[in-house]
């Protein structure tokens, strides 16, 4: 029964990680763009709700109607500003600038948020349980794995039903041809930034409801989110996989908790080097 | 050999006689900077090889490091070995780790090596974190016989471990430098240019690559040795820790300049006078280094040697190879 309970729990805590890793799944599906900083835009998430929760006391899944869109502009200014400039054909210029940024952002909130380790408070819901037989599901995982879906159900209409999804396809598919086409693929790269900052933003809630964290809490998240880049759906399975991986793991000793992650992470591209679901070229 | 290689390879040995001769004119914090400096030197020589050449990016350095300070404990304190035993057998573990890791990592395609090497690396820490016999966690110290066993005086053992981290330091440069101005360095230069172009001519990317990591690996498994013989102590955090070993010296080739001999130097020197100057400000230099590099990338993809180049024509150590008129 203990296993059978790991395994749930452990799908559940890959909502958790599908929900940090839609955001890099995103935007390298559009530009393939790794964003070596994601982690710690999640973590500036966090602390962003963590200032707008202390100032006006708003509930933290609450405050993600300032925080979203704040976000948002912050991922759309850094696309626009910074890493437009750095896409080509060769990969390493924006995967420097992500790292430049992620060391910036650490030791930004370093200094502004000193080391000690933060939480949100999400109120009753955190501890909430629903009994399913022997079984009890928290549901607060249960919240965070329907968002994780949602949220993808969302992406994929968005990327298959609407002229924005249709501008994003044609950019990724050839961008040349879709400038000659008169659609503005500066500006395009730079919503999609924004669309995974949207992204980030609601992640960054939920970690920080979740757990602690502190400045230094986000190249761990990055790791967790990197098993099924390159689709929306992979992005989820990885995620799920990663889970039951550690919950399992967790089982046999608490040390090999993360190594049995890390353990499935190489499995996996050992199988598939290009993810779950790579994307066809 | 050419006149400007002859000029530099003076130059060299100059500063090496200099810097040898440190401990009679410098006190001892600074031969521990310098000692330091010099054990960035080789690092930031060995990734810009294995970035900036062999377009293997590697943000998993930290691995080998920390392998070479475990072996460190692992041969003094379960082998009873004398500590500079460990130099050559951190060598041999890390370029054996190195190579069980080319078998999986080398499926992976750019970003995927990237965050590959790293959990990879992580892994490691992992284990090693999880041994008792080692400290677990909590790490270890190396025995106070075992340290008396370098030299007598505590004096002797900073001059010798200086002397160490000198030789490797300029050792590695050196070293760098004349691979890439042989037949195999030919190769690496060409895979630096343009890959495609290099298969064609009959350039083994796999194999040079290979072979580029395990070396690469193994040397910073010596330097990781030497690190930590100095610092005495090794547990994970510090033995594996990705800022440390792996973001720093990256900073380093990008603002010096990737892909160059030279960056390196120039980055190093950079390195330590950001963190001199800004030190007393505590992570500042860490956030005007990232906002450097960021710069440097952005604008000028050579780094500050690349810049020098175009505007100067500089060469300090020449690699270009030029049609003799015979």
């Amino acid at each position: 029964m203990a296993y059978v309970d790991a395994v749930v729990q452990g799908i559940l805590l890959g909502g958790l990680y599908a929900l940090f890793a839609t955001g890099l799944s995103l935007i390298f599906g559009v530009m393939r763009l790794v964003n070596i900083a994601h982690g710690d835009f999640i973590v500036l998430g966090a602390y962003l709700a963590l200032v707008v929760v202390q100032a006006t006391g708003l509930h933290p899944f609450a405050s993600l109607i300032l925080v979203v869109p704040l976000m948002a502009g912050i991922g759309y200014a850094i696309q626009r500003g910074l890493l437009n400039r750095t896409l080509g054909p060769n990969l390493l210029p924006p995967i420097l600038v992500t790292f430049g940024l992620a060391v910036v952002i650490q030791n930004g909130l370093l200094t502004l948020f000193s080391t000690d380790t933060r939480r949100l408070a999400a109120g009753p819901i955190e501890t909430a349980s629903l009994s399913l037989g022997p079984i009890s599901v928290g549901w607060l995982p249960l919240a965070t794995f329907a968002v994780a879906v949602v949220l993808i159900l969302g992406l994929e209409l968005l990327f298959y039903r609407t002229a924005m999804g249709r501008a994003f396809r044609a950019t990724t598919d050839d961008a040349e041809m879709a400038r000659a086409m008169g659609v503005n693929t500066r500006h395009v790269h730079a919503l999609a930034m924004a669309l995974s900052f949207a992204v980030i933003a609601i992640a960054g809630v939920f970690l920080a409801a979740r757990s602690n964290f502190d400045p230094f809490s986000g190249p761990a998240r990055l790791i967790f989110g990197f098993g099924g880049l390159g689709s929306l759906w992979g992005t989820l399975a990885g995620g799920v996989v990663l889970g039951v991986a550690q919950a399992l793991g967790a089982q046999i000793s608490p040390q090999f908790q993360i190594l049995a992650g890390h353990l499935v992470f190489f499995l996996i591209l050992a199988v598939r080097p290009r993810g779950l679901f790579p994307r066809m070229e | 050999m050419s006149k400007s290689v002859i000029r530099v390879s003076l130059l060299l040995a100059v500063v090496t006689l200099i810097l040898a001769l440190a401990p009679l004119w410098a006190g001892r914090s600074d031969l521990r900077l310098i000692g330091e400096i010099m054990a960035y030197l080789a690092l930031a020589v060995l990734w810009n090889l294995l970035a900036g050449y062999a377009g293997l990016m590697s943000v998993g350095q930290q691995a080998f490091v920390g392998l070479g300070g475990y072996m460190l404990m692992i041969s003094t304190v379960m082998l009873g070995l004398p500590p500079l035993a460990a130099l050559p057998l951190a060598f041999v573990l890390a370029g054996l780790v190195a190579a069980g890791f080319a078998r999986l990592l080398f499926r992976l395609e750019g970003a995927y090596f990237a965050i590959g090497t790293w959990v990879a690396a992580e892994s490691v820490a992992l284990v090693f974190a999880g041994i008792p016999a080692l400290g677990g966690g909590a790490g270890m110290s190396l025995p106070t016989d075992a340290v008396r066993s370098i030299a007598a005086s505590r004096e002797m053992r900073e001059f010798v471990i200086y002397w160490l981290m000198l030789g490797l330091g300029i050792g590695t440069l050196v070293g760098a430098w004349t691979l890439i101005r042989s037949k195999p360095g030919l190769a690496l230069m060409a895979l630096r240019d343009n890959p495609v172009a290099a298969v064609s001519v009959g350039v083994n990317i796999q194999r040079i690559r290979f072979w580029t990591y395990v070396l690469v690996a193994a040397i910073t498994g010596v330097i990781g040795a030497i690190i930590f013989l100095q610092k005495l102590r090794v547990s994970p955090q510090a033995a594996f820790s990705l800022q440390d070993w792996t973001v720093a010296v990256i900073f380093i080739v990008v603002i010096g300049g990737i892909g160059r001999i030279e960056g390196a130097i120039v980055g190093t020197a950079v390195y330590f006078l950001l963190r001199e100057i800004l030190g007393d400000y505590g992570v500042t230099y860490l956030i005007v280094l990232g906002v450097v590099a960021i710069l440097v990338v952005s604008f000028s993809s050579g780094g500050i040697w690349g810049l020098i180049e175009r505007r100067f024509g500089w060469s300090l150590m020449p690699t270009a190879r030029r049609m003799t008129d015979r």
